[in-house]
């Protein structure tokens, strides 16, 4: 990367290319000096590096040259400039008066609060810039237009204005805006980079913002009624359990769609997580888009998982769930109290219906395997 | 293994570090504590510990850092990542790196001294989850040719065991679903993890990857 020197004589241009190089920094000089012999090419290199080209980011810039040798090369172009222009321009009748309202300007622009030339700065980009319906900006423009006319109408208005007279004004005014350009051309870069660093800062203070909100919304709510209910050990385990989940779906979150099987058994175990105050450990190999028979084994999959939350008072419930070449089969284990399933009434519907009953209907197999003291373990397979 | 394990945790969150060793209690002797990476290379080379608890995520490298700062110069030592993150990546990149067994942070204090207990005799420790994630990289993926095609495939009975491991079977109840004894199940288990830290099969490094972007 190609910087400015921090320690300068002149704008640091020739020692940060000879750094960048990897040369000494006379060889540089003299080539930009020998530039000059085409037309002052080196000097206009000079002065385009010396715009163009960044310092080293937090450099502390700093010149060789002591400061009073600065001022009174400055004073000197200053007056040797003047002193040429005085002596060249015809009309020195009004570049006087024209040169001290430029000096009075410069200095009230110096005096000015940096919030008063933001203000300026607005204001005079809201002419161009903005939509012209509004009203200062069109009245400025308007002005503006007017007065640039009436003075091309006074110029060629009077008789005695010559055509040479014309060529050295319109000389005169393209070289004092090139002399401008030149002593605000860094300020404008430095400006562009501003606005970009700006959108970039503003960029990540809105993830911040998001991230803030998240926190705020789900995290402090959280924590607040986990205060709120720091009695019911059950009651702190789902508060804590649900945050954990939304934070790691935050922060690991894999892109799913609902329509997706593991997604959807994913959010199913969230939910009977926060209803029944367990936790379920959820293992997922592959996924599938879902059908109505993975459907039914979603839900039949969902009842295993509330009938063991409900029944079998343990804390723990294992999921897993695997997508293979010929079907998709789901397990729900948990080590509670088990169950005998002659046992279990015909007319209670979780089991029989709701499991066995929808999963057969949709031509699928159901395994129940449960030891009293035990646990039991509900295997429920959808053939593709 | 006679005797109590002597363990050294490794985890940047010190109230963390205090949690485990008041849980572990009188299981473990707590030989050693350190909170970033080069401090626990210091501490392990020190007290040559049984097994060290790692953590996979510190701020400053974490646990794939400290075992390549190790790297094989503590033949007897074991390690065992400890996790809050479920990232695929961090799991699998912590085995490769030379951990013998992954388990999540919300672990019981009881299993957790299971599972120092069986990392220190040698054995190896799936969680479901890991076991889940083994499952999902040698999946029926084509297998390109490679040196050693042995180390790129589970045999038929190591899918059987980890499919269990998956849904949540201890080794003990898995050994009495396949009839065959703990020790085999056992065998299985660090074969499985073998392959996993050796095998150079393309998808184990960038499966990763690619699964997040499905």
């Amino acid at each position: 990367m190609l910087y400015r020197r921090d320690h300068y004589r002149i704008g640091g241009v020739c020692g940060g290319i000879a750094d960048h190089l990897g040369v000494r920094v006379w060889p540089v000089r003299i080539v930009f000096v020998l530039l000059n012999i085409a037309g002052g090419l080196g000097l206009v290199l000079y002065v385009a590096f010396a715009i163009v080209l960044p310092r080293r980011p937090g450099a502390d810039p700093r010149s060789k040259v002591p400061a009073w040798v600065e001022y009174l090369l400055a004073a000197l172009t200053v007056l040797a400039t003047f002193a040429l222009v005085f002596d060249r321009l015809p009309a020195r009748t009004v570049f006087v008066p024209a040169l001290l309202a430029c000096l009075g300007g410069a200095l009230i622009w110096r005096q000015a609060s940096s919030q008063q030339r933001d203000m300026w700065w607005r204001a005079s980009r809201t002419s161009l810039l903005s939509s012209p319906t509004e009203r200062g900006g069109r009245i400025r423009l308007a002005v503006g237009a007017g007065l640039v006319i009436a003075a091309a109408a006074t110029v060629f208005a009077g008789r005695n204005v010559s055509i040479g007279l014309l060529q050295n004004v319109l000389l005169a005014v393209v070289v004092t805006l090139f002399g401008i350009a030149l002593i605000t051309g860094p300020w404008w870069v430095s400006m562009v980079g501003q606005l970009s660093d700006e959108r970039r800062e503003r960029i990540r203070s809105q993830e911040r913002a998001e991230i803030a909100a998240h926190l705020h919304d789900s995290v402090l709510q959280t924590l607040a009624l986990i205060q709120r209910n720091a009695g019911s050990s059950r009651e702190v385990a789902r508060l804590a359990r649900g945050q954990e989940r939304e934070l790691r779906n935050l922060l690991y979150g894999e892109p799913s769609t609902p329509d997706q099987l593991a997604e959807a058994l994913r959010q199913m175990a969230g939910e009977i997580e926060d209803a029944y105050a367990v936790t379920i450990d959820v293992v997922l190999v592959g996924d599938v888009r879902l059908d109505d028979r993975l459907s039914a084994l979603v839900a039949a999959t969902r009842e295993a998982m509330v009938n063991a939350a409900k029944h079998a008072s343990v804390a723990t419930i294992s999921l897993y769930a695997e997508v293979g070449a010929s079907g998709v089969e789901t397990f729900v284990k948990d080590r509670g109290v088990g169950f005998v399933l002659d046992e279990v009434g015909d007319d209670r519907q979780g089991v029989r219906g709701s499991i066995i009953g929808r999963i057969e209907r949709h031509g699928g197999q159901v395994r129940i395997r449960s030891t009293p003291g035990e646990g039991t373990e509900i295997a429920i397979r959808m053939d593709r | 293994m006679t005797g109590k394990p002597r363990v050294v945790l490794v985890d940047d969150h010190s109230m963390f570090r205090a949690g485990v060793r008041a849980e572990l209690g009188d299981s473990v002797e707590v030989v050693g504590e350190a909170a970033s990476v080069s401090e626990a290379i210091a501490v392990i080379r020190h007290r040559a510990p049984d097994v060290v608890l790692l953590d996979v995520h510190m701020p400053d490298g974490g646990g794939q850092a400290v075992l390549a700062g190790i790297g094989g110069g503590l033949p007897d030592t074991r390690f065992l990542a400890l996790s809050v993150s479920d990232a695929a990546e961090d799991v699998i990149g912590v085995i490769r790196a030379g951990a013998r067994g992954y388990v999540t942070k919300t672990i019981s204090a009881a299993e957790l001294a299971e599972a120092i207990g069986r990392v220190a005799d040698g054995d190896v420790v799936f969680s479901p989850r890991l076991a889940g994630f083994v499952l999902d990289a040698f999946r029926d993926a084509p297998v390109v040719p490679s040196v050693d095609p042995e180390l790129d495939q589970l045999t038929p009975r190591e899918l059987e065991v980890l499919r269990l491991l998956a849904r949540g079977y201890a080794y003990k109840e898995i050994a009495a679903e396949l009839f065959i004894s703990i020790k085999t199940v056992e065998t299985h288990a660090s074969n499985v993890l073998r392959k996993l830290q050796l095998s150079n099969r393309h998808q184990l490094s960038r499966w990763a990857a690619d699964r997040r972007m499905v």
